[in-house]
C-alpha cells in the first residue's frame, strides 16, 4: 500500500475536522478525495504530509509512519498545497531550480518527468511566478512538486480557480504521471473531475461517505433518475419541490435531476402535474446518475 | 551544503527584489545617523539673546562684547524697557534676556558688587539650564581676568576637564546608540519578517515538507542578514569617523567582533519573534514595540540608567542593547581592550545562547 490510513481522527479545540477515516491507496493509483469546502480534505493532506499529528489513528505513506518517520516521508513525497505556495518574486526557472536544489537534485536530472508540463511554461521561464496566470501557476507548482521524482504526490485542490481548458490539461498530465508509477492523491470540489480518478472517496463533514471506483459509486445510486426540463426553470424547480411524491430535486445545468419516492413512478403523471402548473415544453427523460447525484444522495 | 547555498541564494533574491526592505536595510541607517548626528543635539549654538542695558557703561559693553563673541550666543536685539522682556519671549526667537542693573560699573567699583539678571525661556528646560550655565561661565571668566592683578584674599578655581569627549560633542553619545538601534532593528525585524512571510505565503508548508532541516532553514534565513548587518555596521562606523570625526580609540577588530556578537544576539531575537507571530504585521509590531522602545528608553542610550527608578534599572539589565552600548562606548571613546569589557561581553554571549536555544526549541517542525 502506498498510502494507508487507519481510524484517523483530528480535532482542533474539540472541533472534529476529520473523524475515523480509513482507506488505502495502492501503488500507482490515482485516488480522489471528493467533497465540498470544509469537508476535511486539507486536514487529511496535512496529516499525510506530516504537517499535522493525528489525534487518533495511524497512517503511513510509502511505508513510513506519518508521525515517527516524518523525515523519510519528507524525502519521498511531493506536495502541492491548496494555496499557491511558490515564491512570487522569483522567476519560473528560479523557483524550479530552488526546489530542485533543496531536494538535492537538479532540473536536468529529472527533466524527463516534468518535460511535458514544463514545455508549456518554458516560454515564460524568466517571468516572476507572481505574474503568471492561474493555470500557469498550477503547472509550475506541479513541476516544483515533481522535480525530485517523488514516490507519492499530494495535490490539494490543484484545479480550483483554474479555467476549464487548463483543468482538462492538468488532469491529462496527472494521467501521464500515473503511468510513470507515481501514486497520486488528489482532492477536488469538482464532481466532474472525480470520474477521472481510479477510485474516489466521497467525504463530507470530516466523514467518508463512500469509497469505490467512480463507476461503482454511480451504480449504487438507489433510484431511477430523470432529466426534467421546461420553459421556466424557476417555476419548474418550485413546482417539483412542491410535488408531494418527490424524493430529490437538484438543478443540473439546463435540466433538473428528479427522483420520485414511489417505486411505480410514471413520468406521464409528473408531466400532467407540471402542465397544471402552466409549464410548457416539458421534457422528462430517464438519465444515468452522476457522481454529483450520488454525493447529494449520500450527503442527505 | 549545496541545499544550504541554494537556500541562501534564494534569500538574496528576495532581499534585492524587494525595494522596500532594501530601503529599510540601507536607507534607514544612513538617515538615522545623519539625523541624530546633525539635527538632534544637546549642544547650544548661536542662541539668540536680547540685552536690556540700564547703565550702558564701559563694563557692560565689555561683557556684552564677550558674550556676543562666543559661538554660543548672538545678540538679536537691544531692548529698552522691562516691559519689552515679556514681548520678546512671546515672539519666541529670543531664548534669553540679559538685564544689567542701573549704574553697573559704578556699583562694581564702589561696592564691589553689581547685579545682572539672566532670564531664560524655560519652555525647554534643558536648553534654559545650559544657557544660564554658559552665561555664568562667561561672566566668571570675565571676573577672573579682571581680578588677575588684584590680590583678593581667597579664590577657588575649579579646573574641570572632560575626558573621553573633551568638547562634549553629543554625536559621541548618539553614534553608539544609533548603531545599536540600527543593528537591532535590521537584524531582528528583518529576519522575523522574512520568516513570517514564508508562513503567511504558505511557502513554509512546502519547506517543512522537504528534506531541509529546521536548523538549515533558520540559518539560511539568518545568514544573509548577518552579512548585511555587518555592512551596515561598517557604513555607520565610516560615517561617524569621517563626517562626525568620532574617534575609535580602541581596536577596530575588537569593535567588529563585538558588533558581530550583538548582530547574532539580535538575529536570535528575531527568530524568537518569528516563532511566536503568525503574520508579518505582528512580527513588525513586536519588533518595533518590543525592541525599539526599550532600546531607546532603557538602554542608557538617551537617558542615563543610573538616574532611573530602581525597578527600571533592574529591568534595563535584561536588555541586550544596554550591554552593547556600554561595550562600544568603552571601545570607541575610552579605547579599552577586552580585559575591561569581558563581563559585558559574557552577558551578551549568554543572552545569545539563551535566545538561540529557545528559538530552536520553539521552532515548529509541523504546522501546530
Amino acid at each position: 500500500m502506498s498510502i494507508s490510513l487507519k481510524n484517523i481522527s483530528k480535532s482542533y479545540n474539540k472541533v472534529n475536522a476529520v473523524q475515523n477515516i480509513t482507506f488505502n491507496v495502492k501503488q500507482g493509483e490515482l485516488f480522489g478525495l471528493i467533497g465540498p469546502d470544509g469537508a476535511g480534505k486539507t486536514t487529511l493532506f496535512r496529516i499525510l504530509t506530516t504537517l499535522l499529528i493525528p489525534s487518533e489513528g495511524t497512517a503511513s505513506v510509502a511505508g513510513f509512519n506519518v508521525v515517527n518517520d516524518y523525515k523519510s516521508i519528507r524525502n519521498n513525497v511531493g506536495y502541492m498545497p491548496g494555496k499557491f505556495s511558490l515564491y512570487q518574486d522569483l522567476t519560473v526557472e528560479e523557483n524550479l531550480d530552488f526546489f530542485a536544489t533543496i531536494f538535492g537534485t537538479t532540473i536536468e536530472e529529472n527533466y524527463d518527468l516534468i518535460k511535458d508540463i514544463y514545455i508549456q511554461i518554458e516560454p515564460f521561464k524568466n517571468r516572476r511566478a507572481g505574474k503568471l496566470s492561474g493555470g500557469m501557476k498550477q503547472k509550475l507548482a506541479l513541476c516544483c512538486a515533481l522535480i525530485h521524482k517523488p514516490k507519492v504526490l499530494f495535490l490539494d485542490e490543484p484545479t480550483t480557480g483554474v479555467d476549464p481548458v487548463s483543468r482538462k490539461e492538468f488532469w491529462e498530465m496527472l494521467k501521464r504521471l500515473q503511468q510513470k508509477g507515481i501514486t497520486i492523491l488528489v482532492s477536488t470540489p469538482y464532481m466532474d473531475e472525480a470520474e477521472l480518478c481510479d477510485r474516489i472517496a466521497l467525504i463530507q463533514d470530516g466523514k467518508i461517505l463512500e469509497i469505490d471506483t467512480p463507476k461503482a459509486i454511480v451504480k449504487h445510486y438507489p433510484k431511477p433518475i430523470y432529466n426534467v426540463r421546461a420553459n421556466d426553470m424557476y417555476q419548474l424547480l418550485k413546482s417539483l419541490n412542491d410535488y408531494s411524491h418527490n424524493h430529490s430535486v437538484y438543478p443540473f445545468g439546463e435540466f433538473v435531476h428528479y427522483t420520485d419516492s414511489r417505486s411505480d413512478f410514471k413520468p406521464k403523471e409528473l408531466e400532467q402535474y407540471l402542465e397544471s402548473k402552466n409549464l410548457l415544453d416539458i421534457i422528462i427523460n430517464k438519465t444515468a446518475p452522476t457522481i454529483e447525484d450520488t454525493f447529494m444522495e449520500l450527503a442527505k | 551544503m549545496k541545499r544550504f547555498i541554494g537556500f541562501i541564494k534564494k534569500e538574496f533574491y528576495h532581499i534585492f527584489r524587494d525595494k522596500r526592505s532594501l530601503f529599510i536595510l540601507f536607507g534607514m541607517p544612513i538617515a538615522q545617523i545623519l539625523l541624530f548626528g546633525f539635527a538632534i543635539t544637546n549642544e547650544i549654538n548661536n542662541v539668540d539673546i536680547a540685552v536690556l542695558d540700564h547703565s550702558k557703561d564701559a563694563t557692560t559693553k565689555e561683557i556684552i562684547n564677550k558674550i556676543s563673541a562666543s559661538k554660543y550666543f548672538s545678540i538679536d536685539q537691544f531692548i529698552e524697557k522691562e516691559s519689552d522682556i515679556k514681548s520678546v519671549f512671546k515672539k519666541g526667537k529670543v531664548k534669553a534676556v540679559l538685564n544689567f542693573e542701573k549704574d553697573f560699573s559704578k556699583n562694581l567699583i564702589k561696592e564691589n558688587h553689581s547685579n545682572i539678571q539672566v532670564i531664560t525661556d524655560a519652555t525647554d528646560p534643558n536648553t534654559a539650564n545650559t544657557i544660564s550655565n554658559y552665561v555664568n561661565a562667561i561672566l566668571q571668566n570675565y571676573l577672573r581676568e579682571q581680578n588677575k592683578n588684584s590680590t583678593s584674599a581667597y579664590q577657588i578655581t575649579p579646573q574641570s576637564r572632560m575626558v573621553f569627549n573633551p568638547e562634549l560633542k553629543s554625536v559621541y553619545m548618539f553614534v553608539p546608540g544609533v548603531m545599536t538601534i540600527i543593528l537591532m532593528l535590521v537584524s531582528a525585524m528583518m529576519t522575523s519578517i522574512s520568516i513570517t512571510r514564508e508562513k503567511e505565503l504558505g511557502t513554509m508548508e512546502i519547506l517543512l515538507v522537504s528534506p531541509l532541516k529546521p536548523l538549515q532553514v533558520i540559518i539560511g534565513k539568518v545568514f544573509p542578514y548577518i552579512f548585511l548587518s555587518i555592512i551596515n555596521a561598517v557604513v555607520i562606523i565610516i560615517l561617524s569617523l569621517f563626517i562626525f570625526k568620532m574617534p575609535v580609540q580602541g581596536s577596530l577588530f575588537l569593535l567588529g567582533l563585538e558588533s558581530v556578537l550583538f548582530i547574532i544576539t539580535s538575529l536570535a531575537l528575531g527568530i524568537l519573534i518569528s516563532t511566536i507571530s503568525a503574520t508579518q504585521q505582528t512580527a513588525m509590531m513586536i519588533s518595533l514595540m518590543g525592541l525599539m522602545l526599550p532600546v531607546i528608553l532603557l538602554s542608557g542610550f538617551i537617558f542615563p540608567v543610573t538616574s532611573m527608578p530602581l525597578p527600571l534599572q533592574i529591568i534595563s539589565n535584561i536588555i541586550p542593547a544596554k550591554w552593547f552600548i556600554i561595550i562600544i562606548k568603552a571601545i570607541m571613546l575610552k579605547g579599552v581592550g577586552l580585559q575591561y569589557i569581558w563581563k559585558e561581553t559574557l552577558i551578551l554571549l549568554g543572552m545569545t545562547v539563551f535566545f538561540i536555544g529557545l528559538s530552536v526549541k520553539k521552532y515548529k517542525i509541523r504546522l501546530e
